[in-house]
């Protein structure tokens, strides 16, 4: 279905951050907002939720220290029990120190790369992906304000040259 | 300007007060003569195992009078040493007691003197509001050092048994102290101790001194000289500290050495007096004294706890681990007689300065909330000072280690002076930077 879309250009980010708390002062749902970079509390102002993405790094990180453990004490005590230069293979509490190093790298390893991919897969970002870039100059200078339309495009227009865009464009958009 | 609350002072003095009797008790009660720290001995083990080893231990004082005038000349010599290294090591358990407590508040007051030493170099945009905190805490070197110094004096004097190198007789039957007497001589040994503390005293008089001046200057010229001799003390005092380690600490075990000891001991005092300077802030702060602290500033301090933290176990596993691994004799005993005899500190220790601020600091917004900060600091604090306990006790009183009187009365005395001093300190001038050109970044900082 396709349906019309407001797109309001900026090209100061400062401008940008009170456009957006205009906007939503005013109660209209911002769809996106496109920039070139990070700005600093764009976020809090468009009224966001906090990611979830540490806590889901913590529990890899938590798998990651199991299956350390796991494969550790499969291998060195229960499978082959062997006397390596002394070192006490009787139980895995004996020879821990010596597992440790493994156990550290393995907690890191699961969380830096799960969170990674968990982070693609949620923002839908792969090799061949369609760019979903709306307008080209979103990636050098200037920001870019999606507001859905539902009839109110005058009411929407005057809101949005008020806050101090320098371009305005209606499209339709492919959803 | 902070006014010291009555209350606070008068628990300061309290504290001082009882520490002062405790230790005075395990002073007093200390063995004097062999037969005394026999005795001691085999009533403690009375007390815990309802009077079985009694009898024992009369027919072991049997068997060593007969000895006198039979043909166990050489057992009887034996049995002699081993009895005069147990009343050395009774004799040293007030001492050691004292000793631990003092150099672990003193090793806060340096903690926090780096701690401000590398703001200042760094030019840190958030911190400058807690410069008076930190400057407040660092007061406590000058009483602080004192004691220490007078401590390895005495110990110099042979009025305790807790560094055996100073012991002219020892070194005598022992080639490896004679190696190192080159180095691990009294007077070489208070010569450094002197040009430590003089060294670290000085740097904070006079940053202290241009922190002030700053203040009513005009100009930068106060801030940059700080910025300069904050750069050059910290070269300073990586060198100073680390052979302050081996001197102070490691030197309890002079046939012991490890290279990577004076990191060990400086991430400890680091993150025992950033704790320091996170609770202080926030007593103060909820006293109404420091309004423009925010949560930002404290969940970086708690950044800070939780970092240094983990800096602080790889170091000990650092250390632990290779030791362990390579097993060679002459450096496995260190840990060997921690873990024979030490078992509860030693592993309570790794929970409270590991696990316990690894999983509660971890939670960014649990960084901001101030009861969580300072409970997780009280942990760390307790902590870090069985960590100190943990290197000192099994090098001066071995296996005759309890925490009783000596030992709590060490932390109360300390304790009570190092918050006498340090709230005392903080009166004396405005709790905040005038003119620091940082002050106002510090005072939007928001994270």
């Amino acid at each position: 279905m396709a349906s019309k879309v407001i797109q309001a250009l900026y090209t100061d980010d400062d401008v940008l951050m009170h456009a957006v708390k205009k906007v939503r002062a005013a109660h209209h749902h911002i769809e996106e907002v496109y920039t070139p970079f990070p700005v600093h509390g764009l976020d809090k102002a468009m009224g966001l939720e906090d990611t979830r993405i540490a806590i889901t790094s913590f529990m890899y990180g938590c798998l990651g220290l199991a299956v350390a453990i796991v494969m550790m004490n499969y291998i060195m005590i229960e499978d082959w029990p062997q006397d390596i230069g002394g070192k006490p293979s009787f139980s895995y509490l004996e020879n821990m120190p010596a597992f440790v190093p493994i156990m550290f790298e393995m907690t890191v390893f699961f969380a830096a790369h799960l969170m990674v991919i968990t982070f693609y897969l949620r923002s839908r970002m792969w090799p061949f992906k369609k760019a979903e870039n709306p307008d080209k100059r979103t990636t050098d200078d200037h920001f870019l304000m999606e507001i859905g339309l539902h009839d109110n495009e005058k009411e929407l227009t005057d809101l949005l040259w008020e806050t101090g865009a320098v371009e305005i464009n209606v499209t339709e958009k492919d959803s | 300007m902070y006014t010291f609350s009555n209350r606070l002072k008068i628990g300061s003095f309290i504290a001082m007060g009882l520490g002062l009797i405790f230790l005075a008790i395990g002073f007093v009660s200390a063995p004097s003569t062999v037969e005394e720290a026999k005795a001691m001995v085999v009533s403690a083990h009375d007390d815990g195992h309802g009077g079985g080893h009694a009898e024992e231990a009369a027919s072991h004082d049997g068997d060593q009078s007969h000895g006198k005038s039979t043909a166990h000349g050489s057992d009887e010599g034996h049995d002699d040493s081993h009895d005069e290294h147990l009343l050395h090591q009774l004799q040293n358990k007030p001492w050691a007691a004292l000793y631990v407590a003092a150099f672990f508040f003193f090793m806060i007051a340096l903690g926090v003197l780096a701690f401000y030493a590398v703001q200042r170099a760094s030019q840190a945009g958030w911190s400058p509001l807690l410069f008076r905190v930190m400057e407040g805490i660092t007061a406590y070197l000058v009483p602080g050092g004192i004691i220490v110094f007078v401590i390895l004096v005495l110990s110099v004097l042979h009025m305790n048994h807790m560094f055996v190198w100073m012991d002219a007789d020892t070194v005598a039957h022992d080639k490896l102290l004679q190696g190192k007497a080159g180095y691990l001589n009294p007077t070489f040994f208070l010569v450094r101790a002197a040009i430590f503390l003089g060294g670290w005293i000085f740097y904070r008089e006079y940053s202290r001194k241009l922190s002030l001046a700053q203040d009513q200057s005009d100009d930068n010229t106060n801030f940059v000289k700080n910025f300069r001799w904050s750069a050059g003390f910290l070269v300073f005092y990586l060198i100073t500290e680390s052979m302050m380690s081996w001197d102070w600490i490691m030197s309890l075990d002079p046939h012991w050495f490890s290279t990577l000891f004076g990191w060990y001991i400086f991430a400890s005092m680091f993150v025992s007096g950033i704790t320091v300077i996170a609770m202080i802030t926030i007593y103060l702060k909820s006293k109404g004294y420091l309004e423009d602290v925010n949560d930002s500033h404290i969940h970086d301090l708690a950044k800070f706890m939780f970092g240094i933290s983990i800096f602080w176990t790889y170091l000990w596993f650092s250390q632990f681990m290779l030791i362990w691994y390579a097993n060679i004799p002459e450096e496995v005993t260190y840990f060997v007689a921690r873990f024979q005899d030490y078992k509860l500190p030693f592993f309570t220790m790794l929970a409270m300065n590991f696990i316990f601020p690894l999983l509660l600091l971890m939670n960014s917004d649990y960084k901001r909330i101030n009861w969580f900060v300072v409970m997780t600091g009280i942990v760390l604090l307790l902590g870090h000072y069985l960590d100190v306990f943990n290197m000192v006790m099994p090098a001066t009183v071995g296996d005759q280690w309890s925490f009783g009187l000596p030992e709590m009365g060490g932390i109360l005395f300390f304790g009570g002076l190092f918050t006498f001093w340090v709230f005392n300190a903080l009166t004396k001038v405005p709790l905040q930077p005038k003119r620091n050109p940082f002050i106002e970044e510090s005072r939007q900082f928001h994270y």
